[in-house]
């Protein structure tokens, strides 16, 4: 009983732990002095969120936590490619 | 962990710690991004939740899933490889794009400017 209640405890740090790295990446975000400063930290940001939602999945024990990390990952890349390129570039899609 | 009775303890205390690292590593990675000063330092820092923060984690998750339905459960090794594999893409093209803007503005802000004078393309 007591490795349950040391996993429960311990999942809900690891959830606390990974609430502070959303939230310092949302602070790099939001005063990042340049554009490219912001992406990578939207980066950072969509990474944390993924393995907060898989943390949620390993506490309730549901599989549909996977597959919303699954799109957030898939999401995370797309989003951050297209950012990088519109730096680049100035146009996405040319 | 809801139908968390018939997990066996160790399996348990395996995938507490392993979470608990893996949260840790991530949350170290960014502290980084907020603490370094300039963007190139700042590529490195979250490189660390996308390799050892997710594959702590989502090693985690195969363990609590294979144990709890008592057969492999590995489709988390698809966010992982995919994770592990756009990653680096995704940020050599941001390093780039930034490498790009700031040589475009000339503000001083490339590293490496101590070797200027030589074909700038060429690593090394």
């Amino acid at each position: 009983m007591s490795a349950l209640l040391f996993l429960a405890w311990s999942l809900a740090a690891a959830q606390f732990m990974l609430a502070i790295a959303m939230a310092m990446a949302a602070w790099r975000v939001l005063r990042g002095p340049r554009a490219q400063d912001r992406v990578l930290a939207l980066d950072s940001l969509y990474v944390s969120a993924m393995l907060l939602l898989v943390t949620f999945g390993i506490r309730t024990g549901s599989t549909l936590y996977f597959e919303v990390a699954l799109v957030i990952g898939l999401l995370s890349f797309v989003a951050t490619a297209a950012l990088a390129k519109f730096l680049m570039r100035g146009e996405v899609i040319e | 962990m809801s139908e968390g009775a018939d997990v066996p303890q160790w399996a348990a205390v395996a995938v507490g710690i392993l979470v608990l690292a893996g949260a840790a590593i991530t949350l170290a990675g960014t502290i980084g991004l907020v603490r370094f000063k300039t963007f190139y330092q700042r590529v490195h820092a979250p490189t660390l939740g996308t390799s050892y923060g997710a594959g702590l984690v989502l090693l985690a998750s195969i363990m609590s899933f294979s144990v709890t339905q008592s057969r492999p459960v590995l489709h988390e090794v698809l966010i992982l490889a995919f994770v592990v594999i756009t990653t680096p893409v995704t940020l050599v093209l941001l390093a780039r794009a930034a490498l790009y803007r700031d040589r475009a503005e000339g503000n001083g802000a490339v590293p490496g400017r101590e070797r200027a004078g030589r074909d700038d393309d060429h690593p090394g």
